[in-house]
């Protein structure tokens, strides 16, 4: 009897022990997942944080001659100042190793420093360019130099040139701008997300503008006017079919109907925006519907007992109220499109984007798509540019998820 | 009523009427977009199989669609085989849901059955922002990080891994396609009633008990539907399979090798520059038709179990 | 009070947060006897009645304090694994709560999980004898494949009771049993009680004081939290001692 009740007997130990085991399987569960994502996002951050810096060269130029930017031939003055540094450097085979220290688009540099700063014509300034991708991947730490020469980018007698540079404080790291000011470039240490971000930002304007006052009405139509009938469930079942196509075959539709029998161009913000919106409009119409739901019927039969007709009860009365929850749904599926690749690849936007898009038919590609691009190079400078692109995305994804569960938060309950 | 009649004849409103056309008009689209996808994959998929039959479409076990150099060209149209595009497909779905199966169920299963309100208020959101993602994401970690390691582990073991094994995209796709699982059957397990838990425990069940005899069997149809959308996600993905999975048309079944699926070639067919007409550019099409078929029945037995399910608990 | 008492709960709060819902509760519960709790909506019958065999386990913001002991054992003893606890004070539920699975399936759950099958031999006679002890048999012996979903409300209830023994317990808990059934399944189940008494302990929460007078020997009435008086039924419906009781059981509160 003083046995009663306890966990004496083999059968019940076992029982406890398979409840225990079971229980640490769940827990290994979602360890394992997150564990993903942990690894995913500190590996990608890891990647990533390389791209925020470059490095840059100091050159002695020598402009005494010129008195007009015209008269400054860039490439043959770099290519004089980087020959004074090395006075030793004879051999042509090096000379052409030497030019490779700078970034191929060092000419332009000086002109805009000539341009920005007149003042430096007649002199012989020291300023700061651009170092080459190999560089740029030694001053990070990437470059293994314990490795046999051969079996580097980096060879031995540019390193000697690099390590010169340094030691006389000729070699820097600064704060890479032009990664969040430039379009795509086939340099690694020039490539920059702009212009993908504008194409980006274009596109989901146009799938903005036309999915939410599409998806708004449409759920309003649902909730507010049809009566419950076979074409009501017919249409309600479409809506939640298209909410699972696969995004690809929109892209496949945009490219039949919008690129081949439309004939829209190609390539841009508009088509692209037109197939995202199609996407994101069965999230946008679910969204909306149930934010309809959650006004209270009170409030309709007040303004019908009042004499309101329909149209205006909904309009004045309960779309007001049932606002901010589409907006935030909108935000939902917006953070969603931003994030597509597949179906903007199909109407390709896949192009090289060196200039940022000027309009919404303009030739243009979209944050994702750069990343998808970039990820495809060799380069290692690309591989950081990548995984920063992608820190730049999900960053922009948090901000509006956050930015919805605000608003979610803030207009929550308020009847 | 007297007074009514009174403003009725008085206007007519025809702006309301116009309004709800208007309204009506919207709803409509969504079915105008879902005869659009199937009108005009349809008619490539028509103009496709002129040029190569059916039978050989989708019993064909060999696929390399060679663009011609010159019309005259021998052998320019290729074949057209899409078999090993859907054992490739298949492969890499299975082992997604190999992964995602059991990991999602299970962590539903913690989630609603043991975590406590504080664990399950930071683990749930942390889990669905697996799902918040983009595949492209995946895609780049599983090329650079996940594959490589696969190929290195495997070499160890004296295995021959492929530099891009179906094994390394499967089981990334299977990460991503976790939440899907998990919040739909965390939704399903809530919606069992607790007098079933209450039973069970109240005649000495343990919790596992509890969940293994009597939640989970009572959540299967529910569970089956959740599976089913996850498993339709997995055939549909992209971007994981173009970057990880490349376009090797093998047809095997070994997680290991490298396989193609419907997407990535669909994907490979379209880029770059096409002639519109050639049979390269419309069997993408047909295989776009394949996919949307596919992953259209799964969704519609899913949502209607789901829907089943949900009318049995309410 | 009664000799050999099977419970004894001495001194028992219970706490929903800092919401107390039992002020020291003392009672004696006598073996092989039916003792109803009546009382008021709210009252604690079943707060007290789910601490019997720790219920109230499941709620994370309940707090019990004080004894309870089974056989002269506290079940809130550290020792005591609830499992076991529950194995020996089975409880039935206010609407009937069959398992989405057959007959047959319903009435073996318990024993299966307690390992107390040994062959299919075994098993059929248990569901057997559980059934035959709940009065279904007759009803039931032919479909014991089918679900026991699809019984009517008065039977699943006799199902769950079914249930609740074949585990053997020697106490069984039941809480409201037949108030989600009509009057001629409450005959049926009440009829039921009577007879289990012979093998079981009943503690029966119920508000009807018909029900109460017809099955229980004993009857304990709580009012807000507190054990007012517990008695030998008739003792207690004919010649109450506190003015609470009385009025309850005139109707004038409750
Ligand atoms: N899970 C819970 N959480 C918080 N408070 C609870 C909980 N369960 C019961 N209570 C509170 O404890 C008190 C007693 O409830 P109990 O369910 O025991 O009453 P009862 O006598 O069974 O009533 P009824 O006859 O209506 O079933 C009530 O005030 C109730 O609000
Ligand atoms: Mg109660």
């Amino acid at each position: 009897m003083t046995k009663l009740f306890t966990s004496a007997e083999a059968h019940l130990k076992a029982r406890h022990r398979s409840e225990w085991r079971f229980r640490w399987l769940g827990r290994l569960a979602i360890l394992f997942s997150l564990g993903f994502l942990a690894i995913m996002l500190v590996s990608i951050t890891l990647l990533g944080k390389g791209a925020l810096s470059r490095a840059e060269i100091a050159l002695t130029v020598d402009l005494t001659e010129a008195s007009t930017l015209e008269d400054v031939n860039a490439k043959k003055t770099l290519r004089n100042a980087l020959f004074a540094t090395f006075p030793e450097v004879t051999s042509r085979g090096e000379k052409r190793a030497l030019l490779k220290l700078l970034s191929p688009d060092s000419g332009y540099e000086l002109a805009r420093q000539i341009e920005a700063n007149p003042a430096l014509l007649g002199q012989s300034p020291t300023l700061w360019f651009t170092a080459s991708d190999d560089i740029d991947q030694y001053t990070k730490g990437a470059v293994d130099i314990t490795q046999p020469e051969n079996r580097r980018q980096l060879k031995d007698t540019t390193l000697g040139w690099v390590q010169a540079l340094e030691s006389r404080g000729a070699l820097r790291s600064v704060f890479n701008t032009a990664f969040f000011t430039s379009g795509d470039s086939r340099e690694p240490e020039l490539a920059g997300i702009f212009s993908a971000l504008v194409g980006s930002i274009l596109s989901l304007t146009v799938c903005f503008a036309l999915s939410f006052p599409l998806g708004i009405m449409a759920a309003l139509y649902l909730e507010e006017f049809s009566k419950k009938s076979r074409w009501s469930d017919f249409i309600e079942v479409n809506i939640n079919n298209l909410a699972a196509v696969p995004s690809i075959v929109f892209g496949l539709l945009g490219m039949a109907v919008f690129l081949n029998t439309f004939g829209l161009p190609r390539s841009s913000p508009l088509v692209g925006g037109m197939v995202l919106a199609l996407m994101t409009l069965p999230t946008i119409i679910i969204a909306s519907r149930a934010a309809l739901r959650s006004v209270p019927p009170s409030i309709r039969e007040a303004a019908l007992g009042m004499g309101a007709t329909g149209v205006q009860t909904t309009f004045h009365h309960v779309l007001p109220l049932a606002l901010p929850g589409m907006l935030t749904g909108a935000i939902v599926g917006m953070a969603r499109a931003l994030g597509e690749t597949a179906p903007l690849i199909m109407i390709g936007m896949v192009a090289f984007i060196v200039d940022v898009p000027n309009g919404f038919t303009d030739a243009a590609t979209s944050l994702p798509v750069q990343i998808f691009l970039w990820a495809d190079s060799p380069e290692r400078g690309f591989l950081e540019k990548t995984s920063a692109a992608i820190l730049v995305l999900l960053g922009l994804l948090i901000v509006m998820n956050l930015v919805a569960i605000v608003l979610r938060k803030k207009f929550e309950r308020r009847f | 009523m007297a007074q009514s009649e009174i403003t009725l004849t008085g206007r007519k409103r025809p702006l309301e009427k116009l309004i709800k056309l208007a309204l009506f008009l919207a709803s409509v689209l969504a079915i105008f977009v879902t005869i659009g996808i199937v009108l005009s994959m349809a008619f490539e998929t028509w103009q496709f199989f002129q040029r190569v039959s059916v039978t050989e479409f989708l019993f064909g076990l060999e696929w390399s669609p060679q663009t011609a150099i010159r019309a005259d060209q021998v052998g320019s149209s290729g074949s057209f085989g899409a078999v090993p595009l859907i054992t490739g497909t298949l492969l890499i779905s299975a082992i997604a849901m190999a992964v995602a199966a059991p990991t999602g169920l299970i962590s539903a299963i913690y989630l609603s059955e043991y975590a406590s309100a504080r664990v399950r208020g930071w683990a749930k959101p942390l889990l669905e922002m697996l799902a918040g993602i983009p595949s492209v994401v995946y895609g780049f970690f599983a090329a650079l990080v996940v594959a490589p390691f696969i190929r290195m582990t495997g070499g160890q073991l004296g295995l021959e891994v492929a530099s891009e094994s179906a094994l390394a995209a499967g089981l990334v796709m299977g990460v991503m396609i976790v939440p899907l699982i998990s919040s739909l059957s965390d939704d399903v397990l809530n919606a069992v009633p607790n007098a079933l838990r209450e039973a069970s425990l109240g005649m000495g069940a343990t919790r596992a008990e509890t969940i293994k005899k009597v939640i989970v069997p009572a959540a299967i149809p529910g569970i089956a539907g959740s599976f089913l959308l996850a498993a339709s996600a997995a055939i549909g993905e992209t971007m994981i399979v173009v970057m990880a999975a490349g376009l090797a048309a093998n047809l095997t079944a070994n997680p290991l090798e490298a396989v193609t699926t419907v997407t990535a070639q669909i994907v490979a067919l379209l880029t770059g520059d096409q002639e519109f007409d050639s049979a390269k550019t419309l069997s993408a099409f047909a295989l776009g038709l394949l996919l949307f078929a596919t992953t259209l029945m799964l969704n519609m037995i899913a949502m209607r179990i789901v829907n089943k399910y949900r009318e049995q608990y309410d | 009070m009664s000799k050999d008492p099977i419970i004894t709960a001495r001194d028992v709060n219970v706490f929903y947060g800092d919401k107390q819902a039992l002020n020291g509760i003392s009672l004696d519960v006598p073996r092989h006897k039916v003792t109803s709790l009546i009382g008021p909506s709210g009252c604690g019958k079943s707060t007290f009645l789910r601490s019997i065999n720790r219920m109230n386990d499941l709620v994370d913001i309940c707090r019990v304090e004080g004894d309870i002991k089974i056989e002269g054992k506290n079940i809130y003893d550290k020792d005591v694994d609830v499992v076991a606890l529950r194995a020996h004070v089975g409880m039935v539920f206010q609407k009937p709560n069959p398992f989405p699975k057959s007959i047959f399936e319903n009435v073996i759950y318990g024993p299966k999980i307690h390992g107390l099958i040994k062959s299919k031999s075994d098993a059929e006679e248990i569901v057997e004898k559980s059934l035959r002890r709940a009065g279904l048999w007759k009803e039931v012996a032919d479909r014991l494949q089918e679900p026991g979903t699809s019984l009517s409300g008065g039977q699943q209830q006799r199902l769950c009771i079914a249930r609740a023994i074949a585990v053997q317990p020697s106490i069984i808990l039941m809480d409201e049993p037949a108030s989600a059934l009509d009057p001629i399944a409450t005959a049926v189940i009440e009829e039921l009680i009577d007879e289990l008494r012979a093998k079981y302990t009943i503690i029966i929460v119920t508000h009807s004081m018909q029900q109460a007078a017809r099955v229980s020997q004993r009857t304990a009435f709580f009012h807000m939290g507190d054990l007012v008086e517990a008695g030998p039924t008739k003792e207690l419906f004919t010649t109450p001692k506190d003015e609470r009781t009385q009025n309850y059981i005139s109707g004038r509160i409750g």
